[in-house]
C-alpha cells in the first residue's frame, strides 16, 4: 500500500527544467488528488492540450487525501480535493496554498424498498436518524409523514455507506452534521467516519451494488454515478423547506446561494445551502496550488489553464453530470488567480 | 573447482541474506512510520475497539478479530475439501482425469482476487442472504447466527476465502502425498488394510507436510484483501455472529489509506500493517514449531 500511495508522486516531479532546455517537447505539469472530478478533469486536460499542444497536464486520481499529502510534500505541482484543506494541513505546507473551485457535484440518497416505485422524499433529520440507526423500519412515522401517498412496508432498513475514504462521504456527513447535532457528535465530518450503523461498500459501485441487491436498503452515491447508471434517487428537503431532486440546475442554485457569502479563500461548505431551489447535499471540488510556486513556467501555464477551465471549460461540465460554477464565483476566482506569483 | 564452489556459496548466501534483510527492513519501516501511533496508543492499540478517524481515536481489536476469525473459519471450511481433492487426485483418480483436475484446481489460484470479489457480490452474497433469511427462528437466537441477514458479512467472507485457499492447500498436500513411499502403502495392504486404511496410513505418514499445506492456506487467508473487503461488510466490530458485517486488517488499509490525510491517522493505518506483519510472523513461527515437533516424533526415519 505504501508503494501505491507514493507512486503517483514519484512518477517525475514537475519537469519544467527539461522543457526549458528543450522547448519543442513542451511542458508537462503533474497533479494528483480527488477521484470524483476525474472525468471532467481528464476531459479538460485533453481539450486544453488540443488548443495548446505544448502543455500536457498529467492527473493521477488517487483520492483527496493523497492529493493533499502530495501538494504538501511538493511531489506534484497541483492537488485536487473534494473537501477543503483544514488549517492544520495548510500550516504543514511549505507556503500558502490556494483553493480554486472548479465544478460542483452532489450526493444523492438511493434506496431499494420492495413494492415502492414512487420517488421518496427525505429531510436531513430523517436521513441522519436513519444513518444513526434510530429509524429502523421503512414504515417509521417520520418517513411515512414525508411520503403520504406511498405504501411503506415494515421492512428493516439496511444502512449502506462507503467503506473507503471518500470525498462523497465527506459531502454527505458534512450535510448530516449540519442538520443533526447528534450525528455531528457521534460521527462527525471526514472522508472516513465511525459509522453508528450499517454495512460498508467499497466505492460508488460497491454501495450501489449492495443497495440494488438488498431489499430495504438505503445508500448514498454521487449524482453523476446515479445518472450514468440510471439509478433512481430520492428528493431531499432544503433549508428553504422545499423538496428538491439533485440536478445540474439545483446544484448550481446551491452554489449561487452560497456565492454571496463566499470567503476569500474559497474554503466553503455549501451543504444545506439557503435559497430557493438549492439542492442541499451539494459541494464544490477544488484545485490546490501554491501561491508562490518555484516552477514559474508551470505556474504560468497552470494559471492560463484554470482561466480557461473557469470560462470555456465550464461548457463540458453539464454533459458529464457536474454543475458549472455560477458566474459570480468565476469572477471571484479570476481575481484570486492574480495572487499566484507566476513570474 | 574450489574457487567456483566458494563463489557459488557466497552468491547463494547473498540471496539468502537479502531475503532476511528485506523482512527486517519491512519491519523497521513499518515501526518507524507508525511511531506516532505507537507512542500515542501503546499497547491499547491492540485491545481497544474504537476506530474513529474524525476524533483521532484508533484501536485495532475489531480488525485483528475479523482477520483471525475469517481466516480460521475459511480454514475450517477449506481444509477438508482441499485434502479431499488432494487425496482423490493422488490416490484414487483415474489417470486420464488427473491432469484436467490438477489444471482446474490450479486455475482457481490464478483468478485475480477482484474477480472473486465481484463474483462474491453478485453470486455468493445473494445466495448467503437467501440462506440467512431461510434459517429457522430457533437457530437465529444463537449468538453464532444473531443479527439481521445482510448477506454481506463474516459468512460470505469466510466462504470466499475458503474457495481462494483450496487450490493452495490442495496443491501442496498433493505434492506431499506424492512423496509418501509406495512401500508404506504396500505394507498397509500387506497387513490386510482396506483402501481407506491405506490412505489413512499414507496421510499419517505425510502429516507434517499436510500441516504445512494447511498453514500455507492460513497465511494466504490472513493477507487476502480485495475479495474480502468486497463482501465482509466493513464494519469494525468484534462479534461471534457469522451474519455480522465485520472488518479485516488488510481491508481497512486498502479502504482508508488513500484518504488518510493527517499524520496520526496515516500512522495508525501503518501500525495496522505492523500488527498484521507481526501476527503473520507469529503464525508462521508457530506452524514451523508445530511441524518441527511433529517431525521429531516421526517414528520412521527410513524414508527421509
Amino acid at each position: 500500500m505504501l508503494l501505491t500511495a507514493c507512486g503517483g508522486g514519484n512518477t517525475q516531479p514537475v519537469t519544467a527544467n527539461n522543457s526549458a532546455s528543450n522547448p519543442a517537447q513542451g511542458l508537462t505539469i503533474n497533479g494528483a488528488g480527488a477521484t470524483f472530478p476525474y472525468p471532467i478533469y481528464s476531459k479538460w486536460f485533453s481539450e486544453y492540450n488540443k488548443l495548446h499542444p505544448d502543455v500536457r497536464i498529467n492527473y493521477q486520481s488517487i483520492g483527496s487525501g493523497g492529493g493533499i499529502q502530495q501538494i504538501i510534500n511538493q511531489t506534484v505541482f497541483f492537488g485536487a480535493t473534494d473537501g477543503p484543506m483544514n488549517d492544520e494541513q495548510l500550516k504543514s505546507a511549505s507556503g500558502p496554498i490556494l483553493h480554486f473551485p472548479t465544478v460542483l457535484g452532489a450526493v444523492v440518497p438511493v434506496y431499494n424498498i420492495p413494492g415502492v416505485t414512487e420517488e421518496l422524499k427525505f429531510t436531513g433529520a430523517v436521513l441522519a436518524d436513519i444513518y444513526l440507526g434510530k429509524i429502523k423500519k421503512w414504515n417509521d412515522p417520520a418517513v411515512a409523514k414525508l411520503n403520504p401517498g406511498t405504501e411503506l412496508p415494515a421492512t428493516d432498513i439496511t444502512v449502506v455507506h462507503r467503506s473507503d475514504g471518500s470525498g462523497t462521504t465527506y459531502i454527505f456527513v458534512d450535510y448530516l452534521s449540519k442538520v443533526s447535532p447528534q450525528f455531528k457528535s457521534e460521527a462527525g465530518v471526514g472522508t472516513s467516519v465511525k459509522w453508528p450503523a450499517g454495512v460498508g461498500g467499497k466505492g460508488n459501485e460497491g454501495v450501489s451494488g449492495l443497495v440494488t441487491q438488498t431489499p430495504g436498503s438505503i445508500g448514498y452515491v454521487e449524482l453523476i454515478y446515479a445518472l450514468q447508471n440510471k439509478i433512481p434517487y430520492g428528493a431531499v428537503q432544503n433549508a428553504a423547506g422545499e423538496f428538491v431532486k439533485a440536478s445540474v440546475d439545483s446544484v448550481t442554485k446551491a452554489a449561487a446561494a452560497a456565492a454571496t457569502t463566499m470567503p476569500p479563500d474559497f474554503r466553503v461548505s455549501i451543504t444545506n445551502a439557503q435559497g430557493p431551489g438549492a439542492y442541499p447535499i451539494s459541494s464544490f471540488t477544488w484545485l490546490l496550488m501554491y501561491a508562490d510556486p518555484k516552477d514559474k513556467a508551470s505556474a504560468r501555464a497552470m494559471v492560463d489553464f484554470v482561466k480557461w477551465a473557469l470560462t470555456d471549460g465550464q461548457k463540458y461540465a453539464a454533459d458529464l453530470g457536474y454543475a458549472p460554477l455560477p458566474a459570480n464565483v468565476v469572477m471571484l476566482e479570476q481575481a484570486a488567480l492574480e495572487q499566484i506569483k507566476a513570474s | 573447482m574450489r574457487s567456483t564452489d566458494l563463489g557459488f556459496r557466497i552468491g547463494i548466501g547473498v540471496f539468502a541474506a537479502a531475503l532476511l534483510l528485506i523482512v527486517v527492513a519491512i519491519g523497521i519501516t513499518l515501526a518507524k512510520d507508525s511511531w506516532l501511533s505507537l507512542q500515542r496508543f501503546g499497547f491499547d492499540f491492540w485491545r481497544t475497539s474504537d476506530w474513529d478517524p474524525v476524533a483521532g481515536e484508533f484501536g485495532a481489536l475489531p480488525f485483528i478479530w475479523g482477520t483471525l476469525y475469517s481466516s480460521v473459519l475459511a480454514l475450517a471450511i477449506a481444509t477438508p475439501v482441499a485434502l479431499g481433492i488432494a487425496v482423490f487426485i493422488s490416490e484414487l483418480c483415474p489417470p486420464m482425469l488427473r491432469a484436467p483436475l490438477i489444471f482446474l484446481t490450479e486455475l482457481l489460484a490464478a483468478i485475480p482476487s477482484i474477480v472473486y470479489g465481484l463474483w462474491g457480490i453478485f453470486v455468493l452474497v445473494p445466495a448467503v442472504r437467501a440462506v440467512e433469511t431461510g434459517l429457522p427462528e430457533g437457530l437465529r437466537a444463537l449468538p453464532l447466527f444473531s443479527g439481521p441477514p445482510f448477506g454481506v458479512g463474516m459468512l460470505a467472507a469466510a466462504l470466499i476465502l475458503a474457495v481462494m485457499v483450496v487450490p493452495f492447500t490442495s496443491a501442496v498436500a498433493r505434492e506431499v502425498l506424492k512423496t509418501v513411499p509406495m512401500t508404506q502403502r504396500e505394507a498397509a495392504y500387506a497387513l490386510g488394510a482396506t483402501r481407506f486404511e491405506a490412505i489413512r496410513a499414507a496421510m499419517f505418514y505425510a502429516r507434517t507436510g499436510i500441516l504445512g499445506a494447511v498453514m500455507l492456506g492460513f497465511g494466504r487467508a490472513l493477507g487476502e484483501t480485495m475479495a474480502v473487503t468486497m463482501v465482509i461488510g466493513n464494519n469494525p466490530q468484534v462479534s461471534l455472529s457469522l451474519f455480522a458485517p465485520q472488518y479485516t486488517m488488510a481491508a481497512v488499509i486498502a479502504n482508508e489509506f488513500t484518504e488518510a490525510a493527517n499524520a496520526l491517522y496515516l500512522s495508525a493505518l501503518i501500525e495496522i500493517g505492523l500488527v498484521l506483519f507481526i501476527i503473520t510472523l507469529l503464525v508462521n513461527v508457530m506452524s514451523r514449531g508445530l511441524i518441527w515437533s511433529m517431525a521429531r516424533k516421526l517414528p520412521s526415519k527410513v524414508a527421509a
